[in-house]
């Protein structure tokens, strides 16, 4: 066809690089905010998976002599000193991010399955099933998020899985809202209505083209609810709502254990709680600069 | 009309309803009809029902609060009447729309090839390899250079050309026996606009597909159709073969959009002639002729009643016409 050539000179500077997501790893890398975040997560991840290596003591036996007037702190042999019942404190700290990590990870994936799947049954379907699924996450959200949890885990009974089940269920209805509502917009989108104008089967519009594109909020919502998720767990664990089991350290136990020797050893509440804010932070920071790399506002 | 027709539009009106609000009616009572081979324009200024009109053809208009009224026949089916996965077969294979803005109507996050293919592999049913062989074949036919490589792209790496290419490709990936091109070429520049029509006239002449053509750009209209439907609000107010149009426009609107348009054989630095007010100014239907507030023959009959479309080859719909003899008019514009 003659038109080619016109075609060739009409259309030659146009930027050859590659798809959305790696214009998006492009505008992370040069994020500092992003890098940042990145360190902080990447330590928290390192230490959680290797505190059975990296732990100079056990975890959950005594090391050292203690009496409730005389808990020794920092030294040498132990970095963080040792807690009220004589147990090495880093090493305890080094596990809590491991169970800080199993726990954040499995509520996020329960909660983002839950809020998921309610997401995208109220998105695709709209009308009444979206009525009633967000009516639901209306009553859920109506809540504040760690009493709902508080109330769930105290009805499961105290356990780690009582406190992952009740981090999720909090989760849920905020990941539903999400999809629903980024689905509910991409359905009135131009491109949607080209796919049905070329006959296209609704269950590949929803899921070929609806969902691609409501993804991305989804996944930053994800890396943020890791931050809260955590932060909830240590709360729910220094409420006592946590495993009994005392030979598992995790961070909001060890804060509450700590409590009654606040005057005398006040670092042993500093460093659990110096890791979750930590290990927070991290993900605060990648998930939110995750939020501005994909978000077209920021392309240029 | 000697040729069979292809699609019949007979009355057909549009009416969104919203609550608490008086209901608007975009389409009122619209008729015509295409034969294959056959490209007929829609013309009017923003928001005269041209869109809705095309989006009322394919069903593509939602179902909520939008009442459509009249009869579309397609072929011998009633389009209105067929349930929705027969429609969607019709849509794509037999039926396909271009639409107005290339740059949101491909999935920003889904490769071109994965959209141009699902056409492919849904209405003719062949399997992912030949599907792209295919469509590869489409985006040369459409004239896109190295076809292969940017069925791996994604849209945004693709100018509006292109796009508006890999669009039509889409379209016509099942030769359709009907394409609608809603303003095809109005979110493109002038080189671009001139090779998607020629594109397109070149499609309809070797398939003989009918081609409606919805544009407000009469020159457009001059160089593709045969026969053009000049809308304003809602209806046709004159309807006639391209070249009698432009030679001898009769109802006062029509003759405001031509006037309006530049031409080679005006002096340099003439004047255009806007047509006076604005859509705004419109008066419903009902209470006479929807154009007089702006009209520069109204007279006492044009309200309260509004004049019937009359008059077969050339139809129109006014009672104080344009005189058939305005040497201003003449011309073609281009």
């Amino acid at each position: 066809m003659s038109l080619s050539q016109a075609e060739t000179v009409a259309v030659v500077p146009e930027e050859t690089g590659g798809s959305l997501g790696r214009e998006a790893w492009r505008r992370l890398r040069r994020n500092p905010v992003a890098i940042a975040g990145a360190i902080l997560v990447v330590l928290f991840v390192a230490l959680a998976l290797l505190a059975p290596w990296l732990a100079p003591y056990p975890p959950d036996k005594p090391v050292g002599q203690v009496t409730p007037t005389s808990i020794p702190g920092p030294s040498a042999e132990h970095w963080f000193g040792l807690d009220d019942l004589g147990r090495d404190e880093f090493t305890r700290v080094l596990w809590g991010a491991r169970w800080s990590l199993i726990i954040g990870v499995v509520s996020l994936l329960l909660g983002m399955a839950g809020g998921f799947l309610l997401g995208l049954l109220a998105g695709a379907f709209g009308g009444w099933v979206d009525s009633v699924v967000m009516r639901l996450v209306d009553m859920v959200l109506s809540v504040p998020g760690l009493l709902f949890a508080i109330g769930i885990a105290a009805m499961l009974g105290s356990g780690l899985d009582a406190v992952m089940i009740a981090i999720a269920v909090v989760n849920v209805p905020i990941f539903a809202r999400l999809l629903r509502g980024q689905m509910l917009a991409q359905r009135r989108s131009d491109y949607v209505l080209a796919a049905t104008s070329v006959g296209v089967r609704r269950r590949r519009i929803v899921f070929g083209h609806i969902l691609p594109n409501s993804l991305t909020p989804v996944i930053v919502q994800g890396t943020l609810t890791l931050a809260t998720a955590i932060v909830d767990a240590a709360g729910l664990a220094f409420l006592g709502l946590s495993s009994n089991d005392p030979s598992i350290p995790e961070w909001g136990r060890m804060l509450a254990d700590t409590q009654r020797y606040l005057s005398s050893a006040p670092l042993l509440a500093v460093f659990p709680g110096l890791a979750i804010v930590i290990a927070a932070l991290g993900f605060t920071l990648l998930g939110e600069s995750l939020r501005e790399a994909l978000d077209p506002k920021y392309r240029r | 009309m000697t040729r069979e027709s292809l699609l019949d539009v007979e009355d057909l009106s549009v009416v969104f309803r919203q609550r608490g609000r008086a209901d608007v009616r975009a389409v009122d009572g619209v008729s015509f009809s295409v034969s294959p081979g056959e490209t007929i324009g829609l013309v009017g200024e923003s928001g005269c029902g041209k869109s809705v009109t095309s989006l009322a053809i394919m069903g593509l208009l939602p179902k909520r609060g939008v009442r459509v009224e009249g009869r579309i026949t397609f072929d011998g089916t009633e389009l209105p009447a067929l349930p929705a996965d027969k429609l969607r077969l019709l849509r794509g294979r037999d039926l396909a729309i271009v639409f107005q803005d290339p740059m949101t109507s491909l999935n920003p996050v889904v490769p071109i090839g994965t959209q141009v293919t699902e056409v492919l592999t849904r209405h003719r049913g062949l399997g992912n390899g030949e599907a792209r062989e295919e469509a590869a074949d489409l985006l040369r036919r459409v004239g896109i250079p190295d076809p292969s490589r940017r069925l791996r792209e994604y849209p945004h790496q693709l100018s509006g050309g292109m796009r508006q290419r890999a669009l039509i490709a889409t379209a016509l990936a099942c030769r359709p026996r009907l394409l609608i091109a809603d303003e095809p070429t109005t979110a493109l520049d002038v080189t671009i606009q001139a090779q998607i029509l020629e594109l397109l006239k070149t499609l309809v002449a070797e398939s003989g597909t009918a081609l409606i053509l919805i544009t407000h750009d009469l020159g457009v209209v001059a160089g593709m159709c045969d026969t053009v439907h000049v809308m304003y609000a809602g209806r046709i107010v004159e309807r006639a073969p391209r070249h009698e149009l432009f030679a001898d426009p009769r109802h006062p609107y029509t003759g405001g959009l031509l006037a309006s348009v530049p031409r080679l054989d005006q002096p340099r630095g003439a004047r255009l002639e806007p047509i006076e007010g604005s859509p705004r100014d419109t008066i419903p239907w009902t209470s006479g002729c929807a154009f007089a507030p702006r009209c520069p023959n109204r007279i006492e009959e044009c309200t309260p009643v509004a004049p019937d479309l009359l008059g077969d080859r050339h139809g129109l719909r006014c009672v104080n016409p344009l005189r058939s003899d305005r040497p201003e008019t003449k011309a073609v514009p281009r």
